[in-house]
């Protein structure tokens, strides 16, 4: 008896769950309306289903319940019943699949006026491309991928000169206009999920798949990974933003082609050194560091490390929080540089600079700290070396006092966090890794023994000074 | 009625083949209990270890579910051993836990008894089938302790992630991983054999086909789904170890290692998952088919009436059994296979809920005009009913290419097969063991202790599941460490979570007081009949309880009917136990012998 009673209540909560529930799909902002006219579909034929057989067993176990004096009745099969229940099933099967199929032809046929992006996965971050004035894309070979290429674009292919490349993971696209997605990876699966779209498909290595979406109101939407793609697979994220068309071709028009990189200048450390001048105040002549200027090392980091950050300052992704004094600071001195050029020019500078021993002033637990950093190690490099591919920074020899520092913006939300920083939203997630204060200087005192151990072995042992402040 | 497989007959047609031989009795300790060749021992110690390596798997569900109701709370759970858990816990539950205690333990224990043989055709087989197998969970629990830790690329081991350096465990983790699956393939194929070759040669005088128990026809199909299905998970895991170890490229293509460019060329991800599905939806049915049929036997037992159907029952078998090699692609519409493909797997796939369905309907019949005792393994059946329902019927959603699309990687696929392969197998595996442990024991369970476990498991495991589809529907993509500021993710969303990891604690919990009920029942319990149930299957008619070696005694029984003959009309008992004749059936008064005819 109470079997039947909690079925009964088990089938009427799930009804009252299912249509006072505040999770459902989130609004839909494509074409793929089909979509969801299936799952409604799907829903009250499996929901008629799921009551009747249900409440057809709860009744039977009340009506059939044990009785002493009673048989149960002998009838091995009734053939009649049993055909009718097959034929009704099938009816039933058909009715969900007829529907979804005629959804899925239209899922797989891209229409004509289609326009084209290409999505590039990669641990564990999104790449764009726009096929450029000419309509068509130029080739590509992930055997052509370095740090400066890494779309592994095929400089003797003249269709892919006007290609345009977005790098980062935020891309835009006209609303009202069906959009083409080619999707390639090039390391492990990703999926392109955006859940406003309904669409999704994997990106596979080796190969292109596809989707097609008319995005149908203007806005922001994540794209979140949806296929396992290893430790940073939960924070790889984009954004797409849908705009007006014509916002949209000024923004595209915007964008570097692969051409404009090509012709880039090589950078010029001679002409870098004349715009270190006002660096050298803080961060020394050498790019040494100084604590007591609160300017972080920059001897040893990487140049496209150094770019990029400088492009962020002086954009206001990096440095624009209230609560980031220092990086206010920064961010007049970034705005000294005039260009790109200019900026790759002083990381080149900067890249001249002898590397310094490391100055340890922070006690932890290496040990504890070795636990969280095999998180860490995935993206920045095992050894704390910097790893282009994955957009991570050295941190290996940078001033200890300067990565807590960091590590308590990115996990206050001080950096990270503006939609201009590609990469931020990442670290700002993997920063609350660390739970508490004790836990970041355990992970610092870890990176410091990546430091000393990459470290030329210093004539006089005493040459790394504990800093005392 | 003219004469039918439902008939009693008075000749019982010959066996299949001649009485086999048996190795001695041991009687050492040694012989009896470690390197035993009796079937009986042998499922014992299958369930002791799949029991076992299955608590770990549990123990890992509660670490994902800690960290995924609790986020930014547990230092000790990060993104790496997150992912670890969650890969381990998936393998482990569907492999070697489910696989080998449906197989191994409930079709070493109860196909020699329930077709009236002495023991499994091919004993020694059968021994090494389990050592090999303990050797696989050794080498599976070894990897725990490699440099770097198991693997964490997911229980579908995609390639290229699982063997590239950006997930955990591609040290030792993914290798003995791979060797494990290796063995328990070995493992199960020396029990494989025997439990098919034991079906079709020994079944004992009388017992046709037709007139098989639907339990050994579950368990039957089953392995001969996973013979079939095995050996193309073999291959991926030696192909895959190939390429991880020695540097060929069958599924790995020209790609970059975290930034390096790999040295591979020309492989095929794509390859892997078609050979892993290939393996692994058969795998969901065989999983499923014992189940299946397990559950036939417990409704019919307990509701003192004839399975309803049972010729369409067996038919469905064999039609899932068959379909199930023609669907795999249904977890692999959003993989970048040519998408054409969809239409062909989603029409097989919904195909296949045709004879699904035909036996819910008849296990719901067979309730229907029967006789219901609810006792501990009756609830079981009832509750497996319930889940199936609807985790089979979710299974409508995803198995319909279309609808699938915004559904697939989202928690509403890990609700969906939580509900139709964890806990609806599970229901009926709870339900097998209370049934048959007074066979198996000789004593009787605690009641009490029954009811509160099914109460809690069953209610539990809904409050689970249910509420987890709707997760999914908000788009919110499975095997995330954390969801951090995500717009479409609503709030409210994680207040969910913290109630399923709730409700979580609460079914792990529980599971003490069932291994608890079973240790001390063992010990402390009463003394059982050795027919509790007044069940028709044969295992239920041995002279000892619980049987002894070579399971009959010196005659094997002969089989005179088929195995549902509950409340046959005029009989005096509700039951007729397969091996009476015809005219030694007692009736009523009133009845004549031949009042059926």
């Amino acid at each position: 008896m109470a079997i039947a009673i909690a079925l009964i209540l088990l089938l009427a909560g799930s009804i009252l769950f299912h249509f006072l529930s505040p999770w459902q799909l989130t609004p839909l902002a494509s074409n793929w309306g089909s979509i969801d006219d299936t799952i409604g579909i799907t829903f009250w034929v499996t929901g008629f289903v799921f009551v009747a057989v249900n409440v057809f067993m709860a009744w039977a176990i009340v009506r059939y319940r044990w009785r002493a004096d009673r048989r149960a009745e002998y009838e091995p099969e009734n053939k009649k019943l049993e055909w009718w229940l097959i034929g009704v099933t099938t009816v039933g099967i058909a009715a969900l699949l007829a529907p979804g199929l005629f959804v899925w032809a239209s899922y797989v046929t891209v229409p004509d006026d289609a326009h084209e992006v290409e999505v590039v996965g990669q641990q564990w971050h999104w790449g764009f491309r726009f096929p450029g004035e000419d309509g068509s894309f130029g080739r590509v070979d992930t055997r052509l991928v370095t740090g400066d290429n890494p779309f592994g674009m095929d400089a003797s292919d003249p269709a892919g000169h006007d290609d345009v490349l977005v790098h980062g993971s935020r891309v835009r696209l006209p609303v009202d206009r069906p959009v083409k997605a080619l999707l390639r990876s090039r390391d492990v699966l990703h999926n392109f999920q955006v859940a406003q779209f309904r669409a999704k498909m994997d990106l596979v290595p080796g190969q292109l798949s596809y989707l097609w979406v008319t995005p149908t109101r203007t806005g922001e939407f994540e794209i979140l990974c949806a296929e396992l793609c290893g430790i940073g697979h939960f924070a790889m994220r984009g954004m797409v933003e849908v705009v007006e068309p014509e916002v949209f071709e000024q923004w595209l028009a915007a964008q570097p082609t692969y051409a404009s990189e090509l012709a880039r200048a090589a950078p010029d450390a001679a002409a870098g050194k004349a715009l270190y001048t006002p660096c050298a105040a803080c961060h020394g002549a050498e790019g040494q560091g100084n604590v007591q200027m609160n300017a972080p090392r920059l001897a040893g980091q990487d140049a496209w490390y150094l770019i990029r950050q400088l492009e962020y300052f002086k954009a206001g992704a990096r440095g624009a929080h209230p609560d980031d004094t220092h990086g206010q600071q920064m961010r007049a001195f970034a705005g000294m540089l005039a260009d790109r050029a200019a900026m790759a020019d002083l990381a080149a500078y900067v890249e001249t600079f002898p590397e310094p021993p490391p100055v340890i002033s922070i006690d932890g637990n290496p040990q504890r700290g070795a636990r969280v950093w095999r998180n860490c190690g995935a993206c920045h490099g095992s050894e704390g070396q910097g790893l282009q591919a994955t957009q991570a920074p050295r941190l290996a020899g940078q001033d200890d006092w300067y990565l807590e520092r960091q590590l308590e913006n990115f996990r206050r939300g001080i950096r990270g966090r503006h939609p201009g920083d590609a990469y931020g939203w990442q670290m700002a997630e993997m920063a609350k890794l660390l739970r508490d204060d004790d836990a970041t200087r355990d992970l610092i005192a870890h990176i410091n023994t990546l430091a000393l151990a990459a470290a030329p072995a210093p004539a006089d042992p005493t040459a790394l000074a504990r800093r005392t402040d | 009625m003219a004469h039918s497989i439902y008939d009693a007959v008075s000749t019982a047609p010959p066996a299949e083949g001649p009485e086999m031989e048996l190795p001695p009795h041991a009687h050492s300790f040694i012989g009896k209990y470690v390197f035993c060749q009796d079937a009986k021992v042998i499922a014992i110690q299958y369930a002791i270890t799949a029991t076992a390596i299955g608590l770990v798997a549990l123990a890992l569900s509660i670490v994902m579910r800690l960290q995924l109701g609790f986020p930014d709370s547990f230092s000790l759970i990060d993104p790496s051993n997150y992912l670890q858990a969650v890969s381990m816990h998936g393998m482990i539950m569907v492999v070697y836990l489910l696989t080998a205690l449906f197989l191994g333990g409930f079709g070493n224990y109860l196909i020699p008894l329930m077709v009236g043989a002495r023991d499994m055709v091919f004993p020694w087989l059968n021994m090494m089938s389990f050592w090999i197998y303990l050797l696989a969970v050794l080498v599976l629990v070894a990897s725990f302790f490699a440099p770097g830790g198991p693997t964490g690329g997911g229980w579908t081991l995609y390639p290229p992630q699982v063997v590239s350096p950006g997930t955990p465990g591609v040290g030792g983790g993914i290798i003995l991983m791979l060797v494990s699956l290796g063995l328990f393939i070995i493992g199960f194929t020396m029990g494989g054999l025997n439990y098919v070759v034991t079906v079709l040669q020994a079944r004992t005088r009388g017992m046709t086909l037709m007139r098989m128990p639907l339990t050994v026809w579950g368990i039957f199909m089953a392995t001969v789904l996973a013979l079939l299905a095995f050996p193309a998970l073999f291959v991926a895991a030696l192909m895959m170890l190939l390429d991880h170890t020695i540097g060929t490229s069958f599924f790995l293509p020209s790609m970059l290692n975290l930034g390096e460019q790999s040295e591979h060329s020309g492989g095929s991800p794509l390859l892997f998952q078609h050979l892993f599905w290939f393996f692994g939806h058969p795998e969901v049915y065989i999983v499923a088919l014992p189940a299946f049929g397990i559950v036939s036997d417990l409704i019919a037992t307990h509701a003192r009436r004839n399975i309803f159907g049972y010729r369409m029952m067996v038919w469905a078998i064999i039609a899932i059994g068959a379909l199930s090699f023609v669907v795999w692609a249904h977890h692999m519409y959003v993989s970048g296979m040519n998408p054409y493909f969809g239409f062909l797997f989603a029409t097989t796939t919904l195909i296949i809920a045709v004879p699904t369905a035909i036996k819910v309907y008849n296990w719901v019949l067979t309730l229907w005009r029967g006789n219901i005792r609810l006792t501990v393994p009756m609830l079981f059946a009832i509750g497996f009913i319930f889940t199936f329902v609807n985790g089979g019927l979710t299974g409508l959603f995803l198995g319909n290419v279309t609808v699938d699309v915004p559904l697939s990687d989202t928690y509403f696929v890990v609700a969906h097969f939580h509900m139709v392969m964890a806990v609806a197998p599970i229901m009926v595996i709870f339900g097998a063991i209370y049934h048959w442990y007074p066979k198996i024991t000789g004593r009787m369970f605690n009641e009490t202790a029954g009811k509160i476990h099914f109460w809690m498991t069953f209610l539990g495991t809904y409050a689970i599941y249910y509420p987890m589809h709707y997760i999914g529907f908000e788009g919110v993509p499975r095997r995330y460490y954390a969801y951090g500021e995500t717009a479409f993710i609503s709030d409210s969303v994680q207040t969910l979570n913290a109630f399923i990891t709730i409700a979580a604690i609460v079914v792990a919990v529980t599971q003490i007081l069932f291994i608890f009920n079973l240790v001390w029942s063992w010990l402390y319990g009463d003394e059982a009949d050795p027919n509790p149930w007044k069940a028709t299957t044969l295992e239920w008619q041995t002279p000892h309880n619980p049987p002894q070696h070579g399971n009959f005694g010196p005659e094997l029984p002969v089989v005179y009917r088929w195995p549902y003959d509950y409340s046959v009309p005029g009989a005096k008992d509700d039951f007729i136990p397969q091996n009476v004749p015809p005219e030694q059936v007692e009736m009523l008064p009133g009845y004549a012998p031949a009042a059926k005819s």
